[in-house]
């Protein structure tokens, strides 16, 4: 049954994909936002699922389905790759340098940044 | 016809989240080998299939769209690859450094390796 939700969000994930690709005409920056956006939002599901917050049901669609397919490390791979044989290696150490750490350090700091519930405040 | 190549990615962005989510059921530990496999051989694809002449001269746009954004685009991920990462980093930071080195470095082999593969087949 699991499988059902994680086709639901696969469609819907890479049509979401294909769509910032089509609006930044392939440029880095589409796969760019498609992975640190994506990456925020698993993060933010991941640390729900793990607190038992989220329904099964969500965590299948968005978070396996939906997040898994909006981003992309094959498409990351090789548009690193095509700039390296164009000899565009700062291109390339900095696309893959920027892309690792936003997105680490957002997902850190979702992970690790507790946030006050109701009864703790003033 | 721009709905009709929206729908063809999204079906085949169906596939590879399958594809993908029976990998994890099938390799189960406590540490990212499911992600980084599905990463690796994703690589590796989708630079075949890009650069292979024979393949881009077979099938319609629609369709290499439909594997390349579709399946294999959605087969592999980052956004899992990021949160794993984070989570070794609580367990032990050398854990995390090396899926990130080993991901970044077997990633482009295996996007290379794609590539140099494709550009020996002979041109029929």
């Amino acid at each position: 049954m699991s499988a059902i939700f994680v086709a639901i969000g696969g469609f819907f994930g890479s049509i979401l994909r294909y769509y910032l690709s089509h609006l930044f005409h392939k440029q880095l920056i589409g796969t760019w936002i498609a992975n640190i956006t994506g990456s925020v939002l698993l993060g933010l599901l991941v640390k729900l699922h793990v607190g038992h917050v989220l329904p099964e049901v969500a965590w299948y669609i968005f978070g396996v389905g939906f997040c898994g397919a909006y981003t992309t490390f094959s498409t990351f791979g090789n548009e690193t790759m095509q700039l390296l044989l164009d000899k565009h290696y700062i291109k390339a150490f900095s696309y893959v340098f920027i892309s690792l750490f936003v997105s680490l350090l957002l997902v850190y700091a979702i992970f690790n940044i507790s946030f006050p519930t109701r009864h703790e405040l003033p | 016809m721009r709905v009709n190549i929206y729908f063809a990615v999204g079906l085949g962005g169906i596939i590879g989240s399958l594809a993908r989510y029976m990998v994890s059921l099938l390799i189960h530990s406590e540490l990212p080998y499911a992600t980084f496999s599905v990463n690796i051989i994703g690589c590796f694809l989708l630079s075949f299939i890009m650069h292979h002449r024979k393949i881009k001269r077979t099938f319609s746009t629609t369709v290499l769209t439909a594997v390349q954004t579709g399946v294999i685009g959605s087969f592999t991920t980052f956004s899992t690859f990021t949160t794993e990462t984070i989570e070794l980093v609580n367990q032990h930071i050398f854990l995390a450094l090396s899926y990130i080195l080993l991901s970044i470095f077997c990633g482009l082999f295996g996007n290379y390796l794609g590539y140099q593969c494709a550009s020996k087949q002979v041109d029929v």
